[in-house]
């Protein structure tokens, strides 16, 4: 029954399977069609289920949000792809002034059921705008849901759970990991429900927050943190909005340490939330305060550089022992 | 040494954004009430469709005269005024057939009133009571967009919907549609109606863009937003374009039904200038004194949408006194209930602030929810 997949083979498998589940499933976004995507993850898509719902659209981000917008007002359940973090931009109207508020405006009339995946974060050496983490400006909004997967087995179910969603959801993709990494995928496996966040190591002196892209790295720091004798707790948070802190309460009550990782700019990040409640909920159970560990407040440097900005192992492994020693 | 040239003179070509309404102007009714001709567009109107226009027209104004009163007694918060654009908006919106869509923006009053939307709804949003309480799907009319031109993507996108769902050129009447996106000169600067156009343009959809030009963006004037006319700019994007009187409710109509069968017939969008002056300001915070002449406005009301009609009706006998009066009486009952009705808009429950956020509402936000009400009610219990 299982298969073993890469995150870019999981995303394409869970929109095949929620394509087939669901008619009004449609797939738009720049060369989502013949090509596949630049990342193929709409890989043969168009193919099985024709251009009428594999939609490769004119070059132009706020159109292509803004006629998933038209499209569900009509009944249809869009799926669009941006194809850098970078280039959501031109959209970020339509995403925060009408997919967020229609709902809203709407009393409910309106359902917004959208999915905008964006693949996001650094690390693959590319040119500007393609290597961005965006996802505090969504997660800021009311309206929306944000999610990122780290994973191939995540990959699969969160996208189809995230696409039965009536709400609008940011669909964070690391894309450094579409083709790195495979996993064992159990389809007859249920998934946990969407917003969930999960532990995936245990641990109990530090626990270790993250989630797309850095959840491998908090894994190997906890590693390594291991084979000097620290047991840190790993956490992948999964949804950024809205958070699920129940688990990471439960975690940091046992560990009175919190570090959280991202590749995002640490001000006003999804880190600086992230300590802020736990600072509120676990005040009295806190060894030292809750650490951010992220990329420095600076644009995206140039590739030859960008492992410089990136929370790498070190740097978490650094504040992991900055927490323990405090 | 000469200079390369670039082609001809493209306001030549043209002509100039402005040359009141310029030589391509579809017109069927002459400001001074004459019935004329055109070769493309025109229409066989009974005299009972032209009555029904000039109480849409006259009814639609009141709703204007009243909603501005009601700012200016401090029942509203904010109006936009349609004065001047009323055949436009008629002439656009009685054009429609049921199963077509209408994406509007903030003062398509005159389509909400075809559609059948209650004029209170609209008074709602500019209340401050809710952002519009009418179901978009209960008359085809999508709620007031105030971000300017984003609905003509949405509108667009609904058009590519229609074609999936096989409503485009089936050649039945009553199944086929189309969708009319509103906005005005100013939004055809904006880049989503440029998108929009693009991508209506690619996939033929069934869409009619129906630009208002109404001369001025608050203190902009046309020239500011373009060189040339705006139905123009519709062959660079590849669909006709047609510059209609939209101060003449035959001719909109006549320009508007074209185009929306067009596009219900699958032959892709259309552009549609409605040609007019807005009257008054561009909405009841604007003081137009400080930037236009009263000598352009006192031009165009010799332009008067409604007047042209009356005479039209009273000099071929098509419509006595008893029916103008008879329309005022309407008018002056529905200025009655608007009044009445504005006023007795109930102030939404505070807590309402946390409907319909999400489909779903997340636990945090329910515990916030939860926490507001139990401080709001901790003062009830003081009492």
């Amino acid at each position: 029954m299982s298969t073993r997949i890469t995150l870019a083979k999981g995303l394409n498998m869970g929109l095949r399977k929620a394509m087939e589940d669901d008619p009004k499933v449609l797939v738009m976004g720049e060369d989502v069609g013949k090509l596949g995507g630049v990342f193929r993850i709409t890989d043969g898509l168009q193919k099985d289920f024709g251009e009428d719902r594999v939609i490769d659209s004119p070059l132009a981000e706020s159109g292509i949000v803004g006629t998933a917008v038209g499209m569900a007002m009509r009944g249809y359940r869009p799926v669009v792809e941006i194809q850098f973090d970078g280039f959501v931009y031109p959209a970020y109207d339509q995403i925060v002034c009408q997919v967020a508020k229609i709902h809203f405006r709407s009393k409910g009339f309106t359902k917004m059921p959208i999915v905008i995946r964006i693949p996001f974060g650094g690390g693959i050496g590319a040119v500007e705008h393609h290597s961005e983490s965006p996802e505090a400006q969504f997660a800021h909004t009311p309206g929306l849901k944000v999610v990122a997967c780290s994973n191939p087995v995540d990959g699969y179910w969160m996208l189809q759970q995230a696409i039965a969603c009536d709400d609008p959801v940011i669909f964070l993709e690391p894309k450094r990991q579409y083709h790195a990494d495979k996993a064992e995928l159990d389809e007859t496996q249920a998934p946990e429900p969407l917003f969930t966040s999960r532990v995936v190591r245990t641990g109990t002196d530090v626990t270790l927050l993250a989630y797309g892209p850095t959840v491998k790295t908090a894994l190997k720091a906890a590693d390594a943190a291991a084979s000097e004798g620290k047991s840190v707790e790993v956490i992948d948070l999964r949804t950024l909005s809205p958070l699920d802190m129940g688990p990471v309460y439960d975690s940091v009550r046992r560990t009175g340490r919190a570090v959280i990782v991202h590749e995002a700019h640490v001000n006003l990040g999804m880190g600086s939330e992230v300590a802020s409640r736990i600072t509120e909920q676990c005040f009295y159970n806190l060894e030292a305060p809750v650490l951010r560990v992220g990329g420095f407040d600076t644009p995206y440097p140039p590739s030859r550089i960008e492992e410089d900005f990136l929370p790498d192992l070190d740097r978490v492994l650094d504040a992991v022992d900055r927490s323990l020693e405090f | 040494m000469s200079q390369a040239e670039f082609g001809p003179d493209l306001v030549k070509v043209f002509g100039p954004s402005q040359e009141d309404g310029g030589p391509e102007l579809v017109q069927l009714l002459t400001p001074e009430g004459e019935r004329v001709h055109h070769d493309e567009f025109d229409l066989d109107f009974s005299a009972e469709q032209v009555r029904g226009f000039y109480r849409d027209m006259v009814l639609t104004r009141r709703i204007d005269t009243e909603a501005t009163a009601l700012q200016r007694h401090g029942e509203l918060g904010i109006w936009a005024q349609l004065l001047g654009q009323e055949a436009a908006q008629i002439g656009a919106g009685r054009a429609l057939r049921p199963q077509d869509y209408v994406f509007p923006t903030y003062r398509e009053h005159g389509v909400a009133w075809c559609r059948g939307v209650d004029p209170l709804d609209l008074l709602g949003l500019f209340r401050g009571v809710d952002h519009g309480r009418w179901n978009p799907n209960d008359n085809n009319f999508g709620q007031y967009t105030i971000v300017i031109g984003a609905q003509v993507l949405h509108a667009t996108g609904y058009a590519m919907g229609m074609q999936r769902d096989g409503v485009v050129g089936t050649g039945e009447p009553d199944r086929d549609a189309a969708v009319i996106a509103h906005f005005g000169d100013g939004a055809s600067s904006q880049g989503d109606v440029n998108e929009g156009f693009i991508f209506a343009a690619s996939y033929n959809a069934p869409v009619v863009f129906f630009c208002q030009n109404n001369q001025w963006a608050i203190s902009e004037p046309i020239e500011r937003q373009t060189r040339i006319p705006l139905y123009q700019r519709a062959l660079g994007f590849g669909f006709p374009g047609v510059r209609v009187d939209g101060n003449d409710v035959l001719a909109t109509y006549a320009v508007t039904q074209a185009a929306l069968q067009r596009a219900r017939d699958g032959q892709g969008p259309t552009l549609i200038e409605a040609y007019t002056y807005r009257m008054g300001a561009h909405t009841t915070t604007d003081d137009p004194t400080r930037y236009r002449l009263s000598d352009d406005v006192e031009n165009w009301k010799l332009k008067d949408p409604i007047a042209r009609v009356e005479v039209y009706l009273k000099r071929n006998g098509l419509a006595d006194g008893g029916f103008i009066e008879s329309v005022k009486a309407e008018a002056d009952e529905l200025g009655v209930r608007l009044r009445e009705g504005c006023k007795a808009l109930p102030d939404p429950d505070p807590k309402a602030i946390f409907d319909f956020v999400y489909d779903e509402i997340p636990q945090e936000l329910a515990e916030q929810r939860d926490a507001f009400a139990a401080y709001h009610a901790s003062f009830e219990e003081a009492h």
